[in-house]
């Protein structure tokens, strides 16, 4: 997928102009964070369960050699294959090979953000295959033709009537009287045309929620089925994946599942949760013939080890950005990449690198929130300020604020200096707003009184106040 | 309220904006403590705590800063700060500037050990349970991110306050909800910021209260710059000149009558 982070700025400046988007945003700020504390306070045990998903997840990170070597044994074992893909391109390449051998021409998909990251499907149409997204937001934005803005609901951003429109320009054979006024008469229109594409399909491609090193299966949670129907009906089943989907045991994933849905959708668990071992046997009545995984490094491996390892632990629940105010006031399109929100802004930088996304880690207020929510603790703004460590020991930051900050450390660094500079400069500042108590506008504060007025400092300053205290208290005991 | 028999020896962390632009936050933090049974001394060698270099990754000169900090307050029982913010960037991020194992982080442990946000010290550390102020109005609560989530400080101001003469708490639509300040985040990015604050300030207008109170001077210049370029009447002020009672000095953004 094609970055515009660099570009941040003004995506930013673009979607806070989006009446229609900042509408579609309020949504995700109410539903999404009630449904969550709901099922979180219903649950005594929630916060001992991010505990041990956390510890889970750790303990695999630590011996991950290990746990995908004994993935990719009991997918062969079982009648399945495993591909290993280190870059973007290895892993098109590896799925079209897969897709040619079929001679496939329609590929459905569900459930697969990694496939946003590897541009699989503009990929497969550039080489002759129609890639279907399945899932019902997927399936808008694919109309669309635009990209996620939210790791479980892609669609966010989109309203009901642009549905309909969409729907009415691509779905050809729709009478003009067709209601398509309803949540529900939308879902139906595209139930009835997705209905054909499963049949169609050659080859069907999903993501994976987790690889499970004892069974060698893959596990994926929907809401629609839509995820069954891509990998039970085609004769071939790909699963992409990248390498930290890898989890131990069955018991791991039961337990890291009860955090998944309830800090994504506010759900106890998603409608469907889909385990996949292998190819059709051969007493099954349904299900594929070849069972293909495809796993994906794509720079996960070089953060291994390093002070990012913890994200890695992400199991992309949302619940950072759905708690996020930065997400909430620009949604995610304006993060440029893949991943938004909090996640992305640490994601970002580690897999496209802080020259492209060094915006990223800065638009954050650190308010922490997403901290406090994240299902598998991982310590957002902590890793945020590592990238702005990076950026700054590389010089990456404007010079305008690096000048400015410099120069501010100067002082701070020399008390005696600074409280000298300070009773100056803050002496000045306030005889020039006695009079009103604030500033509308002031020369070099441009950032601060564009949208709000600056208050004036009171006078003196304390440490100056303080010292004329304590003098009269010494010369009164005295 | 209780008088402890030995004064505790307590220094005052300013904080760099109380010091600069509302001096009267320090007098009122100073009040509170003394009325408290406390002994408070303001170390001279003190100027911020360093939170604008570290959040912008310039780890030298926020080393530099710490190392300043704890030098001068170095022989207190307590060291205290009007802000949940800088009182976190003493506790919790002090240490983890230096080097596990290495002196200096030894030194930053103990001291940050020794650091509480002013009203958690009063109510948890004191035991106070009541402060004796007036403050004729109704009053609504925000709650500043670092405070609310680096240390957990939301009943604490709360209960105070229902201890103040004529104080009538009225809560606002999801007061823990950042007010879009963030430090430089609000200059950098300011137009998300002003969308932030926005919906914060209709929040602040949909609580019916008067006075807007909440722990940190910088949520609250931001808070108060953008009710008053709204024209709003809300007034704005420190939780702690609430609950000393120091109520004189004009409102955050307001002109001397």
């Amino acid at each position: 997928m094609q970055i515009t982070s660099p570009r941040f700025k003004d995506n930013a400046r673009d979607a806070l102009a989006d009446t229609q988007l900042q509408r579609a945003l309020s949504n995700v700020e109410h539903n999404f964070i009630d449904k969550r504390r709901i099922v979180a306070d219903a649950l005594p045990e929630f916060e001992a369960l991010r505990d041990s998903a956390r510890d889970i997840k750790n303990h695999t990170l630590a011996h991950m050699d290990l746990y995908l070597e004994e993935y990719e044994s009991k997918v062969t074992a079982s009648g399945g294959h495993v591909h290993w893909a280190e870059t973007a391109g290895d892993a098109c390449q590896i799925i079209l090979g897969i897709c040619r051998e079929e001679k496939a021409r329609t590929v459905t998909k569900g459930k697969s953000i990694v496939t946003e990251e590897i541009g699989l499907n503009a990929f497969l149409e550039e080489n002759g295959i129609t890639p279907v997204e399945t899932d019902l937001g997927e399936y808008i934005i694919q109309l669309r033709g635009e990209a996620p803005s939210h790791i479980i609901a892609p669609a966010v951003h989109v309203n009901q009537s642009q549905v309909e429109e969409d729907f009415r320009r691509v779905h050809t054979h729709l009478p003009e009287g067709r209601d398509l006024s309803e949540p529900t008469t939308l879902l139906n229109e595209a139930r009835g045309v997705l209905r054909q594409k499963y049949f169609d399909a050659d080859v069907g491609i999903t993501g994976a929620n987790f690889l499970i090193a004892e069974t060698g299966s893959s596990v994926i949670v929907t809401n629609e089925g839509n995820g069954d129907l891509t990998q039970t009906l085609p004769r071939v089943h790909i699963v992409v994946a990248t390498l930290e989907k890898v989890t131990p045991t069955l018991e791991d994933v039961s337990q890291i599942l009860r955090v998944l849905a309830r800090s994504a959708t506010g759900q106890d668990m998603s409608v469907y949760t889909t385990f996949s071992t292998g190819p059709k046997r051969a007493a099954d009545p349904d299900g594929p013939e070849e069972y293909h995984v495809v796993i994906l490094d794509n720079g996960r491996s070089g953060m291994l080890g390093t002070e990012y390892q913890d994200m890695l632990r992400c199991i992309r629940c949302g619940a950072c950005m759905n708690h996020c105010p930065v997400y909430h006031a620009i949604g995610g399109h304006a993060y440029g990449w893949v991943y938004p929100g909090p996640m992305g802004a640490v994601l970002t930088p580690s897999l496209m690198g802080i020259d492209k996304a060094g915006h990223l880690p800065n638009a954050s207020t650190f308010c922490g929130r997403c901290e406090s929510v994240c299902p598998m603790r991982i310590p957002l703004p902590k890793m945020m300020r590592h990238w702005r460590t990076r950026e700054f020991e590389r010089h990456l930051q404007p010079s305008a604020a690096r000048y400015g900050l410099g120069l501010w450390a100067f002082f701070a660094r020399r008390p005696a200096l600074y409280q000298l500079a300070t009773r100056l400069a803050i002496g000045v500042l306030a005889m020039l707003g006695a009079r009103r108590g604030r500033f509308s506008s002031l020369p070099m504060a441009g950032g601060w009184t564009r949208h709000r007025d600056l208050p004036a400092p009171q006078g003196a300053t304390f440490q100056q106040l303080w010292s004329r205290r304590e003098k009269t208290r010494r010369r009164n005991a005295a | 309220m209780s008088v402890q028999s030995a004064s505790p020896r307590v220094a005052l962390f300013v904080t760099c904006l109380v010091d600069l632009f509302r001096p009267s936050v320090g007098f009122a933090a100073v009040k509170l403590l003394e009325d408290a049974g406390c002994d408070v001394s303001v170390p001279k060698a003190q100027t911020c705590c360093g939170q604008p270099a570290y959040n912008s990754g310039d780890m030298e000169d926020a080393r530099a800063i710490a190392k300043a900090t704890i030098k001068a307050f170095e022989g207190y029982d307590y060291i205290v700060a009007p802000s949940g913010s800088c009182s976190g960037m003493l506790m919790k991020h002090y240490p983890e500037l230096f080097e596990a194992g290495s002196t200096w982080r030894t030194r930053a442990e103990a001291f940050s050990d020794r650091v509480h946000e002013l009203v958690s010290f009063l109510t948890d550390v004191l035991k106070v349970e009541s402060v004796e102020a007036q403050f004729p109005g109704t009053l609504t609560y925000h709650d500043s991110c670092s405070g609310l989530r680096e240390l957990g400080i939301q009943a604490q101001p709360r209960k105070l306050l229902g201890s103040v003469e004529g104080l009538e708490l009225k809560e606002m639509p999801d007061p823990d909800v950042c007010c879009g300040f963030g430090g430089t985040f609000c200059v950098k990015y300011a137009d998300i910021s002003n969308t932030i604050v926005s919906k914060k300030t209709k929040a602040i207008r949909a609580s019916g209260a008067g006075t807007l109170a909440a722990g940190d001077l910088g949520c609250l210049m931001n808070m108060a710059g953008k009710l008053k370029r709204e024209g709003s009447a809300i007034q704005v002020r420190h939780v702690a000149e609430v609950l000393a009672g120091m109520t004189d000095e004009p409102p955050i953004g307001e002109k001397r009558r």
